[in-house]
């Protein structure tokens, strides 16, 4: 008995510091769990107390029981045991926030009804003495006869204690003292009960005629029959009539209960202070102040971006092509040492080189939502959301969208209404993420200098601009039209402001590095070695000669004259120098027949009439189609088709260089620069080229209809934008010129 | 009254809250029911939602639901 791992549910409401407990009982010994018909994940970690294994599982924080979506039931289902995945709980742990006792105390008086014994961790009690809430943790516990135990997540404090309690809580007896609903209401739940033959728990009756539309009533109109509903809402009449009427009766009982508890065990200042949390909060949601911060921080996100990552890209790039170099040493020419050097090599470090930025934003994120400051944006945002059809809440997952759509996608679980998340979901993709960022860098380095740094940011600035205005726009469009409907839900808690925790943060930066590896490593590698396979073959000239052994001869030739003309005299070195130019030429010009020639290159000129009115050459046009399942595939992919002309020594990135002369030699490109780098830009910003977005929007909304729509409105508004940039652009140029 | 009447700075005490029961039960939750006392905190910089403290939390409406929720001013 005592080997068999105990399991904890870890509830709470949101901002209560739950996720900081989460970790600081689990440290790096977590997962995802993933459940089967809906979209929620939750995490579950260990930890091992007295030689006893505990399971912990960390449900969504919620405010109530009250399920309004299936996401919401399946947590209510896991407390219930009635989730075939999880072995039912044994003990619950209830996270609340002791500066806030009565409203945290809710969803625990909910929790009490469910016949698993109950924790409660007291959490913030430095914070709650601070403003003068002292919390007795003995009173606290007899009047609701559940073991309580007070704690300090962000600091550790109280948890071998709070292990102490849930193991004991697990094996002991357990005798909660649980708010009584009204007798009404309990005989129309044990009706209901006896309506389906005692099938499902007695909580999930009372939460039946309690959530009017909820998830439970849903749910159990799907199993029974259109009849129940009836009967349902007649009992709900009658619960009115007799002056219990649903949903009021449960929050007066309950806060009527806690009124009781809290009178006892929390002693409170007569007059609320003002918190610091107050006077910030004074500037931060002020009409001008509060705008101007909000624009601030954005901007100094970008920047950040920009500066600080500018050194460890670096470091990466020497690092992949110090490697790429050995190898092309230590091997003889082949497909293996193509496929190594420009497959693998080059393509996974151009990718990984962006790492930097990715942990940057992901940082940034990370604090702005641990801090408290989202909901503020939320709360600043709403008026403009709710206009174009989405909600204040939209607003998080959007700009979680611009690090990255896939948790974007994933964080509109948030948002209650249907239609406001399936809007939100199909316009996060034009977020610019940041696997959009190393085009943007790659395409403004083209025509910026990298002095400018300032100029380089504005214009950066201006492409996430381009994701903020079409995204509403698509959005009022959608809600207009596919997705009319009613409007939304929007009652929001803005949490006190806090010291965002390091280890939160951390984590959360950490999981998104390793996110963006796994994909450098699976998608992206995998369509970076079909890329190089379509370019590498068929390797033949017309005469059936391979192009690799002609190129390595030729290079041989170079470099034998370049040797031979070091060690010359001085009137022998003209006709040497002579030799080794005509074979370097002889060099680019095989490597550029050979890329013209290839799968990859056929392709490409056969559509190039379609790129052509985007300004863009059969290159760019190629290397977008191969970024279809990853958008930082391009940078790769044009780091190989560029390759033909070879990188000056000293230049800090051949990429650049190599596209830098490639344009210099061409009429359209050479004359119009700073157009077609736009209009590549636009494509991006607007394009839905990521295969795990579509495959997240596809589990997210049960539906192969919607990534289908995304994915072909995307591309149909890419196209066009990126046309119209380039067109004017040519107006423009010519105008000026 | 409703709550979508008041001005920033004003105390208020819930007397009815109706709507759509999904916002009446969210509010209910989050400690605005009858009989409770509110700080008005304001709106918005462009004018909705609206912002009130009940107890020690700061909660943010919408004006249409807030129109739902009559209050008397203190």
């Amino acid at each position: 008995m005592s080997s068999r791992p105990l399991t904890v549910a870890l509830v709470g409401n949101p901002n209560t510091g739950k996720s900081t407990l989460f970790n600081a009982l689990s440290g790096l010994r977590q997962h995802v769990g993933n459940y089967p018909g809906v979209t929620v994940e939750m995490k579950k970690g260990q930890f091992t107390h007295a030689e006893r294994r505990f399971d912990l599982i960390d449900l969504p924080g919620t405010y109530s029981l009250a399920a309004r979506s299936p996401d919401e039931l399946v947590a209510v289902d896991l407390l219930l045991g009635r989730r075939p995945e999880e072995p039912p709980p044994d003990v619950i742990l209830s996270i609340v926030d002791a500066s806030n006792l009565d409203r945290h105390l809710y969803l625990t008086t909910q929790v009490m009804e469910l016949g698993v014994p109950v924790v409660v961790a007291v959490n913030m009690v430095d914070v709650a003495a601070a403003q003068g809430v002292v919390v007795d943790v003995a009173k606290l516990a007899a009047e609701t006869g559940l073991t309580v135990v007070p704690i300090q997540a962000n600091k550790g404090t109280g948890l071998t204690e709070l292990k102490a309690a849930l193991l004991k809580a697990a094996d002991g007896h357990h005798a909660p003292k649980a708010p009584v609903l009204p007798q009404p209401l309990e005989a129309e739940a044990k009706t209901i009960l006896a309506g389906v033959n005692g099938q499902v728990p007695e909580f999930l009756a009372r939460r039946l005629l309690l959530d009017i539309n909820g998830a439970t009533e849903n749910w159990f109109v799907g199993k029974y029959g259109e009849a129940l509903r009836t009967r349902v809402q007649e009992a709900r009449k009658r619960l009115a009539d007799a002056g219990a009427a649903v949903p009021a009766v449960e929050a007066k009982t309950r806060y009527a209960y806690i009124r009781k508890v809290t009178a006892a065990a929390v002693t409170k200042p007569a007059v609320r202070p003002k918190s610091g949390s107050d006077k910030l909060d004074r500037i931060l949601t002020h009409k001008v102040w509060g705008t101007l911060v909000f624009f601030a921080v954005m901007f100094l996100m970008f920047w950040s971006i920009f500066t600080a990552a500018t050194p460890l890209m670096n470091l990466i790039d020497a690092g992949s092509t110090g490697i790429g170099k050995a190898i092309e040493g230590a091997m003889s020419p082949g497909p293996l040492r193509s496929l190594l050097v420009d497959g693998i090599i080059t393509g996974v470090g151009g990718v990984v080189k962006f790492l930097p930025q990715i942990l940057i934003l992901f940082a940034f994120i990370a604090v702005l939502e641990d801090c408290g400051y989202m909901a503020r944006a939320a709360f600043l945002m709403d008026r403009l959301m709710s206009r174009c059809g989405m909600s204040g809440k939209s607003f998080i997952p959007l700009l979680s969208s611009v690090a990255c759509a896939v948790p974007g996608v994933m964080a509109t679980r948030v948002i209650e209404n249907h239609r406001d998340r399936l809007a939100t979901i199909l316009v996060a993709p034009l977020m610019s993420c940041s696997a959009r960022i190393p085009v943007y860098v790659l395409m403004i380095s083209l025509f910026l200098p990298a002095e400018s740094a300032f100029a380089q940011a504005a214009v950066m600035f201006c492409m996430y601009m381009i994701g903020f205005i079409t995204a509403p726009v698509v959005a009022w469009i959608l809600r207009k039209t596919l997705l009319r409907g009613p409007r939304s839900l929007f009652v929001m808690e803005l949490p006190a402001y806090k010291r965002p925790s390091l280890r939160t943060v951390g984590l959360r930066v950490f999981d998104a590095g390793w996110q963006f590896l796994k994909r450098a490593g699976t998608v992206i590698f995998a369509s970076m070695v079909v890329i190089w396979a379509v370019q590498y073959f068929p390797n033949t000239t017309a005469d059936g000669t391979a192009y690799e052994g002609l190129v390595a001869t030729a290079e041989e030739a170079r470099d034998d004259a370049k040797k031979k003309k070091e060690d010359a005299a001085e009137e022998e070195k003209e006709p040497l120098e002579q030799e080794e130019a005509k074979n370097a030429a002889e060099v680019k010009r095989l490597k550029a027949e050979w890329q013209r020639d290839s799968f990859l290159g056929r392709t490409g000129r056969a559509l190039e009439p379609v790129f052509a009115p985007l300004g863009w050459d059969w290159r760019i046009g190629m290397a977008t189609l191969a970024s279809f399942p990853a958008r930082e595939v391009i940078v790769g992919t044009l780091r190989i088709l560029y390759e033909a002309d070879e990188a000056e020594e000293g230049q800090a990135d051949p990429l650049r260089a190599s596209i830098h002369n490639d344009w210099d030699n061409d009429p359209v490109r050479g004359k119009y620069r700073v157009p077609v780098a736009l209009s590549v830009m636009v494509f991006f910003a607007l394009c839905m080229q990521c295969a795990s977005t579509l495959a997240v929007i596809r589990r997210e909304t049960k539906s192969w209809l919607w990534p289908l729509f995304c994915f072909a409105y995307m591309t149909g508004l890419a196209y066009l934008g990126a046309l119209v940039t380039f067109q004017v652009g040519k107006l423009i140029v010519g105008a000026v010129s | 009254m409703t709550l979508a009447e008041m001005s920033a700075g004003d105390r208020g005490r819930v007397e009815q809250v109706s709507g759509d029961p999904a916002v009446v039960q969210r509010l209910y939750e989050l400690g605005l029911l009858e009989g409770e006392e509110f700080d008005f905190l304001g709106y918005a910089p462009l004018g909705d939602p609206l912002e009130l403290r009940v107890g020690n939390t700061r909660l943010s409406l919408r004006l249409a639901d807030a129109a739902g929720v009559v209050v008397s001013k203190l």
